[in-house]
């Protein structure tokens, strides 16, 4: 349903992504790993519409992507969550969630302001389905709090269920399980898999941590200094030596490290 | 709407209704007119501020163009008053979006300065090619609707806090609507609403559009109220005025800008008793009341009413 193509970047003298080419299927959790600095962000950021690549195309759903604007392509049903959690942390929890349904529903200047009766029929649904994400999230007791007060394992959570609200085919995930603690994050994994599995929607994950990564990934593309190292299952990528090499270094490091983090 | 607004509505309104009877000096009334002029203005860019987090400085350029399109249209174009006071908010929302599309491109200190640019444009257009030049015109006829024409006091305070009412309505079930939520969001995190399919550009020009057409009622109110204007009354004072009220009120609470519009409306009357030291005093007031609270009185008031709400449920 994702295919990035010969997707090229760099920023000033940097190359962060060189030539890098890789197919996500439909309904697929898959994983990009990589090093510190491999231009994982970068090519979420690309995918997503927040940065232009040099050269190189991006095809979702059969169709060219790379030249819309961020907004466009959420539209067409990427959604995505961020590194540094973005959430709207002035607003309560269930807010944040009721914007996420903004590209959904049409009440314009006008019709909100004179109440128009079509306006609280559209604002009823809303609520309901942002209070329904909420409960499939598990945040419902929480949906009154100020979104920036949560901790952030439920930050990270709560970004999802927006992300989720845009009813995307596609999310990308940027790092969810940063900062969470071993539960938090197992309870993390449970959520991905679960809306992979009840909504249909393709995940794409980019994350270090790897426990996670080899129990929910079907796929895994793994980068390095901007280029793909190697894809395939989790299974196979844990015995690639050369992704061995790019996380660990050393020959020698090798089997140790190895050993110790099977 | 919440239960806090609707309580906000009923005594705003029980307040507009009983203020004539008690104190019905057209002095008071006069002081009440400019406060609720005022209000317009002043909820428009609370919701620009407070709300959408963009910043202006050019608010009394959007309040001239209301109050001389209006004019003039009026006085030398014949047309019927209510029609040329709706073809200055047009012509203000015209020149707002021409603004906003390379001026919102800007963030804080920058767009503050695009704004202020704006209003002191205005200004010097005023100065230089409105009628009556730096001296302005006057023989602006009175407010009239369907034959019927106001002439007294009370009239302009029950027509102009009426549309403080109106506009108040409009602000506030917008704040609550899809839009009103865009709105918080593109102040929190324009990168995310790009990623929940928001389009922030389109959304930061309507709200400028609308802050721009309060304005822009209020200079054509003002217009028909005083009947003479100048371009010293739109200068770059009077958007710092505004900005004062919205501050003073609490720029995160839209009923602050009503609040914050009366208290700066009415302050300098009060302390009219120190003569030549009014200035002086209003400015240490203003100084000191920024110093401890910051947040604004509006927000400040509800902190309290919360805090006691507890103590009671603590109590029983």
């Amino acid at each position: 349903m994702l295919s990035i193509k010969e997707i090229g970047k760099s920023f000033g003298g940097l190359t962060a992504l060189r030539a890098v080419s890789l197919d996500v299927k439909q309904g697929d959790i898959k994983a990009l790993i990589g090093p510190n600095g491999a231009g994982k962000t970068t090519l979420l950021n690309i995918v997503s519409g927040i940065h232009k690549p040099d050269n190189g195309e991006v095809f979702f759903m059969g169709e060219k992507i790379v030249h819309l604007s961020p907004s466009k392509i959420a539209r067409k049903g990427i959604s995505r969550t961020f590194q540094h959690v973005e959430l709207f942390g002035n607003m309560t929890v269930l807010e944040n969630i009721m914007v996420g349904r903004y590209a959904k529903t049409k009440a314009g200047f006008f019709s909100s302001g004179f109440k128009l009766p079509s306006i609280m029929k559209e604002e009823e649904k809303i609520l309901q389905k942002s209070g329904e994400i909420l409960d499939y999230i598990s945040l419902g007791h929480r949906k009154d709090e100020l979104a920036s007060n949560l901790p952030i394992g439920e930050q990270r959570v709560l970004e999802i269920g927006r992300a989720l609200a845009t009813e995307p085919r596609l999310i990308l995930l940027d790092e969810p399980a940063a900062g969470l603690n071993i539960k938090e994050t197992r309870d993390l994994g449970e959520i991905i898999r679960k809306i992979r599995e009840e909504l249909k929607i393709t995940i794409v994950l980019v994350e270090h941590d790897m426990e996670l990564v080899m129990r929910i990934s079907d796929s895994i593309t793994v980068l390095n200094f901007g280029e793909v190292i190697a894809d395939g299952a989790p299974l196979e990528i844990q015995k690639n030596p050369e992704v061995i090499i790019a996380y660990l270094g050393e020959e020698e490091e090798i089997q140790k490290g190895y050993n110790a983090h099977p | 709407m919440k239960k806090g607004d609707a309580s906000a509505f009923l005594l705003l309104i029980f307040l507009i209704a009983v203020l004539p009877i008690f104190s019905g000096s057209p002095y008071t009334l006069t002081v009440g007119i400019f406060s609720g002029i005022n209000a317009l203005v002043a909820i428009g860019l609370c919701i620009l501020m407070g709300y959408a987090g963009q910043v202006s400085l050019g608010q009394a350029g959007f309040y001239g163009i209301g109050a001389y399109v209006s004019s003039v249209l009026s006085v030398h174009a014949g047309f019927p008053l209510v029609a040329s006071m709706i073809a200055a908010m047009v012509v203000a929302a015209f020149a707002a979006a021409v603004l906003a599309v390379p001026a919102l491109r800007l963030k804080g200190h920058y767009l503050a300065v695009a704004t202020l640019g704006f209003g002191e444009i205005i200004n010097i257009v005023l100065n230089e090619w409105g009628p009556g030049g730096p001296s302005g015109f006057g023989d602006i006829p009175p407010f009239n609707l369907l034959g019927y024409t106001i002439h007294s006091t009370t009239g302009y305070f029950y027509l102009i806090w009426g549309l403080v009412v109106v506009v108040m309505f409009f602000s506030v079930n917008l704040l609550h609507s899809r839009t009103g939520r865009a709105l918080r969001a593109v102040h929190d995190s324009e990168i995310a609403c790009n990623a929940m399919g928001l389009d922030v550009a389109a959304l930061k020009i309507k709200v400028f559009i609308l802050s721009a057409v309060y304005a822009a009622l209020a200079g054509s109110l003002y217009a028909h109220y005083v009947t003479f204007i100048s371009p010293s009354s739109f200068s770059l004072f009077y958007s710092i005025l505004v900005l004062m009220m919205v501050i003073v009120g609490g720029i995160t609470n839209v009923w602050g800008a009503i609040i914050g519009a009366v208290v700066i409306t009415v302050l300098p009357e009060l302390l009219r008793r120190f003569e030549e030291l009014d200035v002086l005093v209003y400015g240490l007031i203003l100084t000191v009341s920024l110093m401890f609270f910051r947040k604004g009185l509006v927000p400040i008031l509800i902190e309290k009413i919360q805090k006691l709400r507890g103590f009671a449920v603590v109590k029983h």
